[in-house]
């Protein structure tokens, strides 16, 4: 199968300068297990495009450095 | 990727709303038992009420209704077709329940003079009772559930239900973080996974825009089925009335006791009654195919104070990215209606009547295998039905398994489950599950959305047959996508039992949920059953009438037609 990869437009918004290096608050909570950490930076993003908007990652994140967009298609 | 092997009394699948009161009250019944609560996320925010809810729906609260009205409320909503007996438990143990809760922490509305201050949403009785500070909920469950000793594995998804000699011999799962397969050997299991959420396509063709928690794939109904248990009333879609594009509640269960009301764009009512129901949603329907829609929450006639308290519910539980939609849009509901569209399909007895056949003991017709919450056949069973059935469930597979052992998992079994599991991992260029996974949702709209048409459905089955060979093409690069591949073989599955089990029922009941084209009447004489289906010995889908058991409470719907149309 030949491939491609595609740009999307992503709901969760981690500002990395408030996030923590050893924390998995919002990793740990989200249903649909969307967030990782960049190995390079140990910082977290979203890595795949599955998010419900549900907040639990906005609302555990203790340095407030998470903040979820209504995903563009449904905005 | 390795082979990790557990052993536990009672396996319960899934730790949402049902799965951690069946946990809880497996210890209660007998603490020295070992409980297993198996996760796909972690069930601090999972399931169905991830973020809270803002009340609940089906409260039958001494003084203020009885078990037979609420049995006789929803014997004419669902047009007949109920084991009253299963739904009658939901009434009577409900207001335990809620009592427990409380003592667990967890608040419900009361009047000023500390009585439950519960509103009229159903078409006769009052069962809504607001939670406006429910949002913890799933937080104080997770905490009851460490203090009951209940052990919990998060982040492992069931795959299949192991039965061995015609009893449920534990579960097969993935690890959805390193890989592994996760073998659990279990005297009993039961099944709490929720809706399948994941059904038809929402039309902001978003995969994961659903109204309910996307992780909820119909896991459960596959994994049923395939074990060999029935299922019923699958034709009984679950279509709710939601807000266009964002797909979740408005929410007239809130709105409406304040004095919201749905609304055509002239901004008349069309309907008397709020309550989901097959019924409404034909006549939302209708309104939005006469030329007065599109349909809206209306609430702008309502004074500031009220709506600002509206807000606050909304915005806090259940679904809080509600506010910042509206927000984005420049929207207020002082100055706009919420407008509002019919959903895709999903199955979800919680809210409509298609589940795994339970009775009212949440026994499924494997020995051993009991179901609880939204993929239970207990109809309109909302949080509180959840709560009471893994409690019921809980309770009664410790009574069943007290004698019994172990059993060794089955060698070939495992072997050809562990081949399904890993398959796409071979492929890594193989078809992303987002493409397959969007192309068999598209199909159940094109052929399955209500109004039903039988040459259609007949094209749609034909096609999600054949799907089983395109699920073949798919290809995964990490255990996450491997999940995501399995959970387009649960939709796959429930695709096809709601194509079969509409086709089989000629006629039109439930309102929309079963509106067929070609039998536009409802036929008692013929149809006054469940529809169940389930695995043939030579493995494939087989469908039959199974009678209505026979009534507790008694209803005259010859009298009582389910009508909620202004005319």
């Amino acid at each position: 199968m030949a491939l491609t990869t595609q740009r999307v437009d992503v709901p969760v918004i981690v500002d990395e300068s408030k996030c923590l290096e050893k924390c998995n608050a919002c990793i740990e909570v989200c249903p649909l297990d969307v967030l990782v950490k960049n190995p390079e930076t140990g910082k977290a993003y979203m890595k795949y495009d599955e998010c419900w908007f549900c907040l639990p990652c906005e609302k555990e994140c203790p340095t407030g450095a998470i903040t979820v967009q209504i995903p563009f298609l449904l905005r | 990727m390795n082979i990790q092997y557990l052993k536990t009394d009672f396996l319960v699948v899934g730790g949402g709303t049902a799965g951690t009161m069946a946990g809880i009250k497996a210890k209660q019944a007998s603490p020295e038992s070992d409980v297993l609560i198996l996760e796909k996320a972690n069930i601090r925010r999972s399931g169905a009420i991830a973020m809270g809810m803002d009340g609940v729906n089906t409260a039958v609260i001494p003084g203020n209704s009885t078990p037979e009205q609420y049995v006789r409320e929803i014997t004419i909503a669902n047009d007949g077709i109920v084991n009253q007996k299963a739904v009658y438990e939901t009434g009577r143990l409900g207001f335990s329940v809620i009592q427990e809760l409380e003592s667990w922490g967890v608040k419900f509305q009361k009047d000023h003079e500390g009585n439950y201050d519960l509103k009229q949403v159903h078409r006769v009785g009052k069962y809504v009772l607001p939670m406006p500070e429910g949002k913890d909920l799933k937080k104080i469950l997770a905490r009851q559930v460490k203090r009951h000793k209940v052990n919990v594995t998060n982040r492992v998804m069931a795959t299949r239900v192991m039965v061995q000699n015609g009893r449920v011999t534990g579960a097969v799962g993935l690890d959805v973080r390193n890989g592994n397969m996760v073998v659990i050997q279990a005297k009993a299991v039961v099944l709490c996974t929720g809706a399948c959420g994941r059904l038809g396509l929402p039309a902001s063709g978003y995969l994961y825009g659903t109204y309910e928690n996307p992780t909820n794939a119909g896991d459960g109904y596959s994994m049923a089925y395939h074990a060999g248990a029935e299922l019923t009333n699958i034709e009984c879609f679950q279509i709710n009335p939601l807000i266009k594009d964002y797909n979740g509640p408005a929410c007239a269960y809130v709105a409406s006791p304040f004095g919201a009301y749905t609304a055509n764009a002239e901004g008349h009512r069309f309907i008397n009654c709020d309550y989901w129901s097959g019924q409404m949603m034909l006549e939302v329907y209708k309104e939005l195919h006469s030329g007065k829609g599109p349909v809206h929450l209306k609430m702008y006639h309502l004074d500031d104070d009220t709506i600002s308290e509206i807000e606050t519910i909304l915005w806090d539980n259940e679904r809080p990215s509600r506010g910042r939609f509206h927000e984005g849009r420049g929207e207020n509901y002082r100055t706009h209606g919420v407008e509002m569209n019919i959903s895709e399909i999903g199955l979800c007895s919680g809210h409509s009547a298609s589940g795994v056949w339970v009775n009212e003991r949440a026994e499924t017709t494997v020995p051993g295998l009991y179901a609880a919450g939204d993929m239970a056949s207990v109809p309109h069973n909302y949080m509180i039905g959840a709560f009471v059935y893994g409690r019921i469930a809980g309770e009664n597979a410790m009574d069943y398994l007290r004698d019994l052992e172990h059993v060794e998992p089955d060698a070939d079994f495992l072997a050809a489950e562990q081949a399904r599991i890993y398959a796409p991992l071979n492929q890594p260029d193989g078809v992303p599950h987002t493409q397959v996974e969007y192309k068999l949702r598209r199909l159940v709209n094109d052929y399955l959305q209500p109004p039903k048409s039988p040459n259609n459905m007949d094209i749609g089955l034909q096609k999600f047959v054949a799907y089983e060979e395109t699920l073949g093409l798919m290809g995964a690069r990490d255990p996450h996508e491997l999940m995501r591949c399995m959970e387009v073989h649960f939709i796959r599955d429930c695709a096809e039992m709601a194509a079969r089990a509409s086709l089989f029922r000629k006629e039109t009941r439930w309102g929309l949920y079963h509106y067929r084209l070609d039998y536009p009447e409802k036929n008692n004489e013929e149809w006054f059953c469940h529809v169940n289906l389930k695995k043939g010995d030579a493995g494939h889908m087989e469908l039959f009438k199974r009678p209505v058991e026979p009534y507790i409470v008694d209803v005259d719907l010859v009298e009582e037609v389910y009508d909620v149309a202004v005319r």
